[in-house]
């Protein structure tokens, strides 16, 4: 099967790709990118590990084709920080022991930036409804949701 | 709420720092078992039973091989046979016999998701069409999934001719009964005739996965001189190189394992599944394979921990005293020998002083995959009916269920019903401290309920090994065996910069190969911070004695003249001479001019870990419409030794607590008519969520263990054990209905309120 002509933004780098046409952007990221910061936790949408986002909204990046990437903006976790400086929500996560073994981190930490960029100032509800997608079998959430305030409260602090 | 005085102060150990590991976590650079690729890769994948049980008549693979793309095909024919016998302690013994057979199906397919044959080819999606291309002759057998029925004289048998063992004398029928296991104290039959109240109870459990987000997946390079190169996601690396060259005849020394970043484990991975494949797909290629589960086959295809059908027994007197105690537990233990049911026969009336208990346990193989360990296991199985037995007669002779148990408590001295006595504290404490908690006597609402359970767990010691290397500017690099799942990077980190007496960021630890660090076992049974913390103190103390050498050459004097404090050499009084102390820094860049290389190595085959001993309580409000259960709090106090870094024992705590409301509420294996698993994904396997819970609250207790010398306890597992029984106490004060089958889902719990 012929292979599909990609170009998309990820990062804001502009990116070019070949793919299968049956490949997830999942697939793509990691196999043909070498961009591994995404996890396959289930391949079926229901974890949350693969999240990336696209063109402003969150995604499992296992759900969406490589191919469907034409044209689109993509943020990944290789893009969260600014070089050597973390952004504040990682820096919080290391700060409150968010993480225990890691593998949920990357897309829990997109879908609160997410969460933040849509909503600053969220109660503790709405952010464990709005991680709900996102499947932590370490933490219990305890750590992830203070993680998540404190950094929403830092960056409002910032803004004002 | 330290119990204990800490006579010198301590610096880093009992703070809160950075994990030397996080970064790279949230970044996404750091990497996992699916990570690591090899120029040249191929992607191997694995063919699996559609049924339950069946003879294996035929396996052509010719098709597949002929596929563009494909580079081989492996079945069990791959793989050396391996002898039958138990090898290692009765409680967790192993059968390579039954291994490799776990591995790649021989005579027969014993559950649904059995692997049987694998396949290497250029691209994932050429690996996967091969599979489809492989011609499986089966003969379709009667199967058998639930454990009572397992037993059954005319049940389908697994094993033609497995008789079971610890039986005397031995049954002339096979069955699937692997072993019978007895233990006991005083006498529980005439005990139970002097008692006031006597409650009989029977329960069942469901199997339930460990739920790590990560499935299993590994890459390994073969040469064609037999040498070979594994990296994978695993709980002890050295763990993959016993079983994989067990698995394919090699020798030790020709395997090197790499610990990948491990995306959680809880038990599930102690076990090989892929490694040996991979090898040996990476042997007859040429080429380096990689194999990764899915989230289906992860379920299918691995082990879940054992469901059980229980029946308990207690006898308590009116002032609260327990006399005697009795317990039946029979344990799945999928389709190969090897249930934790003789820890659920052990652990099960552990924490309390009873004169007369007898505990009984069968191992059951039947048509699952076969179980594995998961946090504590065995424990919260047998925990979940005897504390919920416990929690009838606490309210049958009106007492508060943390006063009944503290009434109970084993004590340093109290027998254990497996023969030795308990030689740590700390129970009693941990149940006070729960009891202190204001919201114990908060009021409850409408529809809720508030119930309270305790759970113990042995905790680990055995071998592990580290090696501290001084680097010129005063840093130095801890390396250890150990794989690092929750954090014990930092508390490795803390031990070395308290041991030392430098600062935490002059500490980079790493966790090192097979051919690089010595012997080390699996990260499980809360060992780490204990056994492997003490090699990495120990190897530090070598390291600061050798400073002193260093020292005394820089100061023309003799060595025992020179001391270790505050992380500075200095003279031993005044009569050794005076000198400003030399610092650790100063001391390791006189490397070449005092000696050479400052490296220091220790390893052990640990004792005298302590137990871990948890007691909680949980409040939940009781839909009546629904059934639905929701937890409204759940307190959570263990006794820990000491914290090394408090944030990670509270989220060791944490994990365990949800964990256990996962398995109380929601978790199950489902299975059909025809033995196939109906919800192997997380949509219908529903682990808890964000939005399911509050903030479960973290009591640490600090009980040092005067057998490691920062006090350490392990601290990762006996936070499981509990909330089943609790949040089943809580449903019944809530609702006056005592339910006894887990999952306590909303069907079964509004089938109670209806019943």
């Amino acid at each position: 099967m012929a292979k599909q002509h990609v170009v998309t933004t990820i990062n804001g780098n502009a990116v070019e790709f070949l793919c299968d046409t049956r490949q997830t952007l999942l697939e793509v990221l990691r196999d043909e990118l070498h961009m591994t910061g995404a996890k396959e936790g289930c391949g079926t949408g229901d974890c949350g590990a693969c999240t990336v986002n696209i063109d402003g909204r969150m995604m499992c990046s296992c759900l969406f084709l490589g191919a469907e990437a034409q044209g689109k903006k993509i943020n990944t976790i290789e893009g969260m920080a600014a070089g050597d400086k973390l952004h504040v929500l990682q820096r919080k996560f290391l700060e409150h022991a968010a993480l225990q073994c890691g593998i949920c981190t990357p897309g829990m930490l997109i879908a609160a930036k997410t969460l933040l960029e849509n909503n600053p100032d969220p109660t503790e509800e709405q952010t464990r409804y709005w991680l709900a997608g996102n499947l932590c079998r370490c933490t219990g959430y305890n750590q992830i949701i203070d993680a998540v305030l404190d950094a929403a409260k830092e960056l409002r602090g910032a803004k004002s | 709420m330290s119990a204990v005085v800490t006579e010198k102060k301590l610096k880093v150990v009992g703070t809160r720092p950075d994990r030397p590991d996080g970064v790279p976590k949230l970044t996404g650079t750091a990497q996992y078992g699916a990570d690591y690729t090899l120029p040249g890769m191929l992607w191997g994948k694995i063919l699996r039973s559609p049924h339950a049980h069946a003879r294996i008549r035929k396996i052509d693979a010719s098709k597949a091989l002929k596929l563009p793309g494909v580079k081989g095909v492996i079945t069990a024919a791959d793989l050396p046979e391996q002898k039958f016998e138990y090898v290692g302690a009765e409680r967790v013994a192993q059968n390579f016999w039954h291994m490799t057979r776990n591995i790649l199906a021989r005579e027969k397919v014993l559950y649904e998701g059995h692997a049987l044959a694998a396949v290497a080819a250029t691209t994932p999606a050429i690996a996967a069409e091969a599979l489809k291309l492989i011609e499986v002759d089966y003969e379709i057998l009667p199967h058998v999934i639930d454990v009572e029925d397992a037993m059954k004289p005319d049940a389908p048998l697994l094993f033609e001719d497995m008789i079971t063992r610890g039986v005397e004398p031995p049954p002339t029928k096979p069955s699937n009964v692997s072993k019978r296991v007895e233990f006991k104290i005083g006498d529980a039959d005439a005990a139970f005739a002097t008692a006031d109240e006597v409650v009989e109870m029977s329960f069942k459990t469901a199997a339930v996965h460990q739920g790590y987000i990560e499935p299993h997946a590994c890459l390994a390079r073969a040469d064609a001189d037999g040498q070979a190169e594994v990296w994978s996601s695993s709980q002890g690396h050295f763990v993959v190189r016993t079983m994989t060259v067990k698995m394919l005849g090699m020798k030790t020394g020709d395997l090197r394992c790499h610990a990948a970043e491990i995306g959680g484990a809880f038990g599930g991975k102690t076990v090989v599944y892929v490694e040996p494949v991979a090898v040996a797909l990476s042997k007859k290629t040429g080429h380096p394979v990689k194999i990764m589960m899915s989230r289906e086959d992860v379920f299918k295809a691995t082990g879940p921990t054992s469901g059980a059908s229980m029946t308990i027994k207690v006898g308590v007197m009116r002032d609260g005293t327990i006399v005697a105690a009795k317990g039946l537990f029979k344990y799945q233990a999928g389709a190969f020998p090897g249930s934790p049911v003789m820890n659920g026969c052990m652990c099960g009336f552990a924490p309390y002083d009873i004169a007369n208990v007898n505990t009984i346990g069968y191992d059951v193989v039947c048509n699952r995959p076969k179980s594995v360990a998961y946090r504590a296991p065995g424990s919260p199985i047998s925990a979940f009916a005897v504390e919920s037995t416990l929690d009838m007669a606490a309210k049958k002779i009106g007492m508060d269920p943390i006063q009944f148990r503290l009434k109970n408590i084993a004590k340093i001295g109290t027998p254990t019903v497996w023969g030795p006595k308990h030689s740590h504290a700390g129970f009693a404490e941990t149940l006070q401290a729960l009891q202190k908690h204001p919201a114990y006597t908060a009021p409850l609402g409408k529809n809720q309920g508030r119930g309270v359970a305790v759970g113990y767990w042995f905790n680990g010691g055995g071998e592990s090994s580290s090696t501290v290397n001084v680097n010129e500017d005063g840093t130095v690099v801890v390396a250890t065996g150990s794989p690092d799942i929750g954090g014990s990077r930092a508390s490795t980190a803390q031990m070395a910069a308290e041991t030392l007496g430098i600062p935490y960021e002059a500490v980079r630890p790493i966790i090192a190969d097979t051919n690089s660090v010595g012997y080390t076992q699996a990260t499980g049974g809360s060992r780490v911070t204990f056994a492997t913390g003490i090699t990495v103190i120990n190897a530090c103390k070598k390291v600061t004695e050798e400073m002193c050498k260093r020292a005394a050459k820089m100061w023309k004097i003799e060595p025992e003249n020179v001391i270790w404090e505050d992380g500075s050499a200095r003279p031993a009084g005044k009569r050794a001479g005076e000198f400003p102390p030399l610092t650790f820094k100063e001391i390791a860049s006189k490397r070449t001019a005092t000696g050479g290389p400052v490296v220091a190595s220790a390893s052990i085959n640990a004792e005298g870990q302590a137990p871990g001993f948890s007691a909680q309580f949980a409040d939940v409000e009781v839909d009546p419409d629904t059934g639905a259960v929701k937890i409204l709090r759940d307190v959570a106090a263990q006794d820990v030794g000491r914290a090394i870094h408090p944030s990670y024992c509270e989220g060791q705590i944490i994990g365990g607590v949800v964990q256990g409301i996962g398995c109380a509420l929601n978790e199950e294996y489902i299975y059909d008519k025809n033995g196939h698993l109906e919800n192997a994904g997380f949509l219908d396997y529903r682990m808890p969520v964000a939005s399911d819970l509050p903030k479960i609250d973290a009591i640490v207790v600090e009980v040092p263990n005067p057998n490691h010398p920062y006090g350490v306890k392990g601290v990762a597992e006996a936070n499981i054990v509990p909330p089943m029984a609790a949040i089943a106490s809580a449903i019944h004060g809530a609702t006056g209905k005592r339910l006894t089958d887990l999952p306590m889902s909303p069907p079964k719990v509004l089938a109670a309120l209806d019943g």
